[in-house]
């Protein structure tokens, strides 16, 4: 009994070391890894010339951050993913959903669509630069073809596996095609949705990359290639690590946002 | 509000012949237990009469009113709770009545969840109930409608013994309130005599209807009592020979392949 008490409030009121500790494991590895290396140049173990230390990757990140070079190249990026983005989920969604519910138009466009997403899709690059010229709107096409893709295998899928037995009680109550969308499937398939749209932004990121890589006189993709032609390594990997900031943020945002409307999931991932 | 069943009959598209032939009168406010082996049609029949499937032959009415798709004075309880697990249980009950005041919705919902015993539990995802009490649930979603006409497909078979003969008692209970026609679908004959007016012995292949047993106990019943002992040796001894031509065929096969093989 006496043994037992103390490890019962424990187990009540956790310390605030220990609530937060476990999400700070992660931090362990990459952050040691750069201590580590910041260590080894200080100490001249290597100059840090091809791979710079997070000392001089800070520096230059500030630098590009002070003359406001950083926020034109983020903002441009950003609203070039936003709006591939849009368009991508969009078409994904309707395609998915009307394809998933009908078997009919399954067959007539699913087997295309499927030969499209086999196509790498940097294959389309040329064809859309010949197309759409040089400016904004190939590289939008570009991040919509990627992240159509998930978005509409996700949905199509998601449509496709609602429990029948949960549709008929749509039935039952003699729900009208609308009113069975709105009130059965929407929200049936709302957590494979989240998770399409997010692996959906996530090739958005990708593609942006590649469509700014590919041209561009802006944008996070073009610091790259900057870095690369002017020779300066800190610079590439200041943008790679202002990729994967903004990357995680949105999909954080993302997932946020859909939050609230998945309490009621009874899975196994959600157990505390 | 009489539920009238004439010559239905159900050919599934792979030609299976789940159920031929049947005619039953249910007048309003009777409780009826159909009973039979598994595979004998029962839920096929019920899912004819609440309009879910349509019958291949023969016709479904309620008070004259063909059925072809699902009635709004016809609810149902499935085998399974079937909650949307995205509302919670007070939503869930409010399912069908979308269409009405706010005011009246949440009042109804109220005294039909008071009705099930499960008030505090309102405002809980369905994902937190017991099998029992997400059967209440679907029970208080159906009964909120308050049906002219209530189908209950093997509702209790999922549940623990316990819970089963507590929900039988509850459903009674519920039943008196409004006193809807009840057609309940089991393979329980306990569950059949504790509850119906009248017990239908269903036998397979395809299926129809073999016997018919009127129950005339009082309730609530005792099932202790020697009236009841008797109405139940009655129903197994109707189901047994329910099946009885099975048993035969099954005989003939271990005794003449030749003949097994002319049958099939």
């Amino acid at each position: 009994m006496s043994l037992a008490e103390p490890a019962a409030a424990a187990q009540r009121a956790p310390r605030p070391l220990a609530r937060y500790a476990k999400p700070m494991l992660g931090l362990v590895l990459p952050v040691g890894l750069a201590i580590a290396w910041e260590i080894a140049v200080r100490m001249g173990l290597s100059d840090g010339r091809l791979v710079p230390p997070p000392s001089r990757i800070w520096a230059t990140l500030v630098e590009l951050a002070a003359t406001g070079e950083l926020q034109r190249h983020v903002l441009v990026t950003v609203s070039r993913v936003a709006a591939g983005f849009a368009f991508g989920v969009a078409a994904g969604t309707l395609a998915g959903a009307i394809t998933g519910y009908s078997a009919l138009t399954r067959r007539l466009l699913d087997p295309t669509l499927q030969a499209l997403r086999s196509i790498p899709s940097i294959a389309w690059v040329p064809l859309f630069i010949l197309w759409l010229g040089i400016f904004e709107s190939s590289k939008v096409t570009l991040i919509a073809v990627g992240v159509f893709f998930p978005v509409y295998l996700g949905v199509m899928g998601a449509v496709m596996s609602v429990d029948r037995k949960i549709v008929e009680v749509g039935r039952v109550f003699r729900l009208s095609g609308t009113q069975m969308v709105r009130r059965i499937l929407l929200p049936a398939v709302l957590p494979a949705y989240v998770i399409a749209l997010r692996s959906g932004l996530g090739l958005g990121w990708m593609f942006v990359v590649a469509a700014e890589l590919l041209g561009a006189s802006e944008g996070l993709g073009y610091l790259l290639v900057d870095g690369q032609q002017l020779g300066k390594p800190a610079q590439i990997v200041a943008a790679i690590v202002v990729f994967a900031v903004i990357g995680k943020t949105t999909d954080w945002l993302l997932s946020t946002a859909a939050a609230p409307f998945l309490r009621w999931e009874d899975r196994f991932g959600a157990r505390a | 509000m009489t539920l009238a069943i004439s010559h239905v009959g159900k050919t599934y598209a792979n030609f299976v012949r789940a159920i031929d032939g049947i005619t039953l009168d249910v007048a309003p406010g009777e409780v009826v237990a159909v009973v039979g082996g598994s595979g004998c049609g029962k839920s096929t029949l019920l899912r004819v009469v609440s309009g879910l499937d349509n019958p291949t032959q023969g016709n479904v009415a309620l008070d004259g009113d063909a059925i072809r798709s699902p009635h709004e004075k016809i609810g149902i309880v499935f085998q399974e709770p079937r909650l949307l697990p995205w509302l919670t249980v007070a939503d869930n009950v409010g399912f069908g009545l979308a269409d009405r005041p706010k005011a009246e919705r949440a009042e109804r919902v109220a005294r039909q969840l008071d009705r099930v015993g499960l008030t505090d539990k309102a405002n809980v995802w369905p994902r937190e109930l017991s099998g029992g009490q997400a059967q209440r649930v679907a029970l208080a979603r159906a009964l909120v409608m308050r049906p002219e006409v209530l189908l209950l497909d093997e509702p209790f078979s999922a549940l623990d013994a316990f819970t089963r003969v507590d929900l039988q008692d509850h459903l009674l209970d519920l039943w008196a309130d409004t006193k809807p026609t009840l057609v309940i679908v089991t393979h329980d004959v306990d569950e059949a005599i504790v509850l119906a007016d009248r017990v239908l012995v269903m036998r397979p292949a395809p299926g129809r209807i073999f016997a018919e047993i009127e129950i005339a106990l009082e309730r609530p019943r005792d099932r202790q009592s020697a009236a009841y002992d008797f109405a139940k040796r009655r129903v197994m001894a109707a189901l047994d020979r329910s099946l009885e031509r099975k048993a035969i065929t099954d005989d003939g096969e271990t005794t003449s392949e030749h003949g097994a093989q002319m049958w099939w």
